[in-house]
């Protein structure tokens, strides 16, 4: 009796301690947030002196106003736009990739996956300017497809690392037996890499939307028009030289992290248990 | 017929390296080949120094090991602080617990948000003049006056303030990462343990770290790579770079390429040095793994 | 083996909720959803390239406060000539420029466009064909154009004969607003700490004096946004010139008196002498300008160092804000105290333009005494135009006035090397953060000098 009370007490007391370091993480996780949102509804002049979460006054009016701004929608439609192709573009190549240094032998596989790795780690920085000139000579400069390539472009790196350590993982008991069943190489990387690599696609998925999303630097420089500009660059005009109309700005970025947050939680549910390998102990 | 299987191979990475070659590896030559020239960015015309740029840097640049050191400082505790807290919260959020939906998507919030945000909220938060003050309250409401201090403009602990802050935002990767790697994890390995009559630490030391192994080193070379080039948040928070404190490399290389007599091939030759070390760094790092293995 | 294989397959299949065939079809939808839109924005991109035959000038900023008013002023401008003028707004700043480099590269620069940078940027410009001479369009009609600005702003614009950059003697860009960074002080504030609001301090003994009553009462003294380190330079110019006169400030740049002469050591001893006396606002080295307003706006601040553009945003902060401008008080009464102004913003037009001659005529609009006017009302700042100046609110006048001390460096026909400017200030925020001695950050910024001087021989 006393074993089976001290044993529940103690798993009440580690359970309470976790939930208690969780809440409190959470909690320096949601004050920024909070504020963001909160300060989306004030008014210029008390952004800063009126400190707390919950204004006095709502001024829903800011979100109209920023709504009804300046290629603010188009901005929008173009940057799901820009998002969703650089995530299927990066998601297919880097996963056919990642698959191939995995599991696939070839003349120049080491180097060519360490060029790939290097790539991460060397910033080249101003590397806008060559962009611009090599896009202007390819006469994709002013195009969505020129920026969407050099989007997918720079997502492959990370991608393929991510998705080459968790290809490595999966047991090759699986895949033999779906190559001895008459599977195509294609065919094992469509229906059992794919699948089994789910968590980790999952957050390939969110990291690149998320780079695509929130880049505004390359977007500016390489579009003249400015129906192409994706939504962080519509943004920055509320960041004036001089001036910054805070709350407006602080609608547009609560705005624009809503979409991403949506990925998320539409990602997050593939990274669940019990996907690989229990079948092959079994 | 061996040729055919490898070119069935090559398939697999054409698409890759032809996009990667076009729009990675071009500008990279340009750049690259610039850090052997003096230019200043708009003139058509450039001088051709060869190695004088990185001799520079490497013997006469004190404020760009200055920022070298920073950046190490900062990524040193994002090593440790983060991905420990990052492993944590994972390991914490993998058991059955109520609410764990609600944590996974609290925790990716940092983040998300985007990088002028971070720094002004955090500046408002820590800020003892211009900002809410919230730090030094709180550790006043939790008895401990004495500890109450300029966060944001003492030189002593700016850094580390900037590098505290720079974890907030950057855990919710590790998180994830973390999180998934240890769903991959069987089931049924924990329960063969726990028949054994292994204890929960037993299992967590013989199972779960072991097969983390390479996720961690993944995390921990992500980590150095994010860390080492981390700059945005530093003019969020501290405006600049604080007579030297929290200079960071990337910083430096913006400070070549602007002012009265712009360096582009120096900032050039700074981005590659700094795209050395970063390599010989990763490389340790990802060989220590292969070895551990 | 072949159990396994199934097995998982079905298991896969049935625990995600059937995610391959979900997957699949998900996909599929989005690639319609996707082709759907491509095919939209294409037929978009396709209907707009249709060109006109009348002639449009594109003109970039990066200027978002005055984008409306700009808009507003280029429908006038068609309603009035039938030219079609393209008001292009990129910001912020830095994306600005970044942006002009790469279309400088590509050769592929708008009909009008500003500049930020300093000379010698504008003058590497110059020199690789961007920038028309408008020389003969401001001195046509015995110099109508030219005379109309104040001479301090086209200054900024002009290449004097013999100037150090090598570029031919002329003017090459077109000033739209003038501006003046000085000291602002807050009235009410002065009158809570005793002090008649009308007399604010002249020297620099007064100044430094107030240091402690100010830090007592609870208040912060100076702002400014000395993160970013330019504002640290632009005063530390200023008393450059307070104590020891133009000539000096300019041989030094030259390289022909060193920054460990006693002069120099006394600037720097003037930031040592203002920390000292608790006159800084704390942690004014991590302040960007933005936040330093903000203080200065919310009267948590007594003093500020900014430019006339606070004004336009101190309204829109707190519109009830009682201030008035005054120049950073004396050191030394042996030269005057002087003060950094001149052309605000300026254009330029594109040397390789089809338009040429349409964008001159409208810059010439653009500086016109109305549109200057109007331009000064809507968006707070200076006009370019000399005539403009009577309607303006009185706090601008105020700034105004300063021009008449004014200088820049962009006149002076030298400039200076970044690293030493940057070694000059990181130096000057060590002083202030009691780090270094005001000796040491001379003998350092001297070695950095040396260093380069030596380098400039060696080409």
């Amino acid at each position: 009796m006393k074993h089976a009370f001290y044993y529940k007490s103690k798993k009440f007391l580690i359970n309470a301690l976790i939930h208690i370091f969780l809440i409190s993480v959470a909690a320096t996780c949601l004050y920024p947030l909070l504020w963001m949102v909160a300060s989306s509804l004030k008014t210029q002049d008390i952004i800063f002196k009126d400190i707390s979460l919950i204004p006095q006054q709502l001024h829903f009016e800011n979100y109209i106003f920023a709504l009804r701004g300046e290629g603010f929608g188009r901005g929008f439609l173009n940057s799901v736009f820009y998002t969703a192709l650089s995530v299927f573009g990066v998601v297919i190549i880097a996963s056919l990739a990642g698959y191939a240094f995995s599991r696939l032998r070839f003349p120049g596989r080491t180097v060519l996956f360490y060029m790939f790795i290097a790539a991460m780690m060397i910033p080249v920085p101003a590397s806008f300017v060559p962009l611009y000139v090599l896009l202007n000579k390819l006469q994709l400069r002013d195009t969505p497809i020129g920026y969407i390539l050099c989007m997918i472009s720079v997502g492959l790196s990370v991608s393929i690392f991510l998705l080459k350590t968790f290809f490595d993982r999966i047991p090759r008991e699986i895949e033999d037996a779906a190559r001895i069943d008459g599977c195509s190489k294609m065919g094992i990387w469509r229906h059992v890499a794919l699948p089994l690599a789910k968590p980790v696609l999952a957050v390939v998925i969110v990291f690149n939307a998320l780079a695509v999303w929130n880049e505004y630097i390359l977007a500016l420089i390489i579009f003249d028009s400015r129906k192409y500009m994706p939504l962080q660059v519509a943004l920055q005009v509320f960041q004036g030289e001089f001036v910054t109309n805070y709350p407006l700005l602080m609608v547009g970025l609560t705005i624009a992290a809503l979409p991403i947050i949506v990925v998320y939680l539409l990602m997050q549910k593939y990274i669940v248990k019990g996907i690989t390998g229990s079948e092959v102990f079994g | 017929m061996r040729l055919k299987e490898t070119l069935e191979n090559y398939v697999f990475v054409v698409p890759a390296v032809a996009i990667f070659s076009v729009f990675y590896i071009i500008p990279f030559i340009w750049v690259f080949q610039l850090g052997l020239f003096d230019w200043d960015g708009i003139s058509f015309a450039r001088n051709f120094v060869g190695l004088a740029n990185f001799k520079e840097i490497l013997l006469q640049d004190r404020n760009w090991w200055q920022s070298m050191w920073n950046a190490s400082y900062i990524t040193l505790i994002a090593l440790t602080f983060q991905n420990i807290l990052a492993f944590m919260l994972a390991w914490a959020c993998d058991r059955e617990i109520r609410m764990k939906n609600f944590y996974r998507v609290i925790f990716f919030i940092p983040p998300v948000l985007s990088e002028i945000v971070v720094g002004m909220v955090w500046r408002f938060i820590i800020n003892d003049i211009e900002g809410a003050n919230i730090i030094n309250r709180l550790l006043a409401a939790c008895g401990f006056p004495n500890l109450m201090h300029h966060w944001l403009s003492d030189p002593k602990t700016i850094l580390t303030t900037v590098a505290l802050v720079h974890c907030w935002k950057g855990f919710g990767w590790g998180f994830l990462i973390f999180l998934a790697g240890l769903q991959t994890i069987p089931h049924q390995l924990y329960e063969a343990a726990r028949i054994d009559g292994a204890n929960a630490w037993h299992s967590f030391k013989k199972i779960t770290i072991p097969l983390m192994v390479p996720i961690i080193v993944l995390v921990a070379i992500l980590t150095v790579l994010g860390s080492m080039q981390a700059f945005v948040l530093i003019f969020g928070l501290v405006g600049g770079e604080f007579a030297g404190h929290t200079s960071v490399p990337v910083l430096r290389i913006l400070a070549s390429m602007r002012g009265s007599s712009p360096r582009f091939g120096y900032a050039c030759a700074q981005g590659i040095t700094l795209g050395v070390v970063l390599v010989i760094i990763s490389f340790i790092q990802y060989r220590f793994s292969k070895k551990g293995h | 083996m072949l159990n396994f294989y199934i097995t998982s397959f079905y298991n896969l299949s049935l625990r995600g909720k059937s995610p391959m065939i979900n997957g699949r079809s998900m996909r599929v939808f989005f690639g319609n959803v996707l082709l759907g839109i491509f095919v939209f924005f294409s037929v978009l991109g396709c209907s707009s390239q249709r060109t006109e035959a009348k002639p449009t000038i594109n003109v970039w900023h990066w200027m978002t406060d005055r984008d409306a008013a700009f808009q507003d002023l280029a429908k006038k401008y068609e309603n009035l000539t039938g030219v079609k003028v393209n008001f292009e707004l990129y910001a912020p700043s830095e994306a600005y420029s970044q942006k002009i480099r790469a279309a400088a590269q590509g050769i592929n620069l708008p009909d009008i466009f500003g500049l930020l940078g300093e000379k010698l940027d504008f003058s590497s410009f110059i020199k690789a064909g961007h920038i028309l001479d408008i020389t003969p369009y401001m001195e046509a009609d015995n110099n109508k154009w030219k005379d109309s600005f104040f001479p301090k702003a086209l200054a900024v614009n002009e290449f004097a004969p013999g100037n150090s950059y090598g570029i031919k003697p002329g003017i090459f860009g077109v000033p739209i607003d003038i501006m003046t960074i000085q000291m602002v002080y807050n009235k009410k504030l002065f009158t809570q700490l005793g002090l008649d609001p009308n007399q604010p301090p002249k020297t620099l003994r007064e100044f430094l004096n107030l240091g402690a009553k100010i830090k007592a009462s609870g208040m912060q003294g100076l702002v400014s946004g000395w993160g970013e380190v330019w504002m640290i330079e632009c005063l530390a110019n200023d008393y450059a010139f307070n104590i020891m006169g133009k000539d000096k400030v300019l041989d030094t740049i030259k390289g022909e008196v060193p920054y460990t002469d006693a002069d120099w050591v006394k600037v720097f001893n003037i930031f040592k002498q203002m920390n000292d006396s608790g006159i800084l606002a704390q942690g004014i080295i991590s302040m960007i300008n933005k936040s330093a307003e903000q203080l200065f706006a919310n009267e948590k601040a007594v003093f500020a160092f900014n430019g006339s553009w606070c004004v336009n945003v101190y309204k829109g902060m707190n519109p009830g804000l009682e201030y008035a401008a005054m120049l950073p008080p004396q050191a030394s009464s042996e030269h005057p105290m002087v003060i950094w102004g001149g052309a605000g913003s300026s254009f330029m037009v594109n040397a390789r333009s089809r338009n040429k001659e349409e964008a001159v005529k409208f810059l010439t609009w653009l500086t016109d005494e109305d549109q200057q006017a109007y331009l000064a009302q809507a968006t707070n700042n200076l006009p370019a135009n000399k005539r403009s100046l009577s309607k303006i609110p009185e706090i601008l006048a105020q700034f105004a006035r300063g021009m008449d001390f004014a200088t820049h460096p962009n006149v002076w026909g030298v400039s200076e090397y970044s690293l030493v400017t940057e070694a000059f200030n990181l130096g000057i925020q060590s002083i202030i953060i009691g780090e270094k001695t005001p000796e040491a950050v001379a003998a350092e910024v001297q070695k950095v000098k040396d260093r380069e001087l030596a380098r400039k021989k060696a080409q």
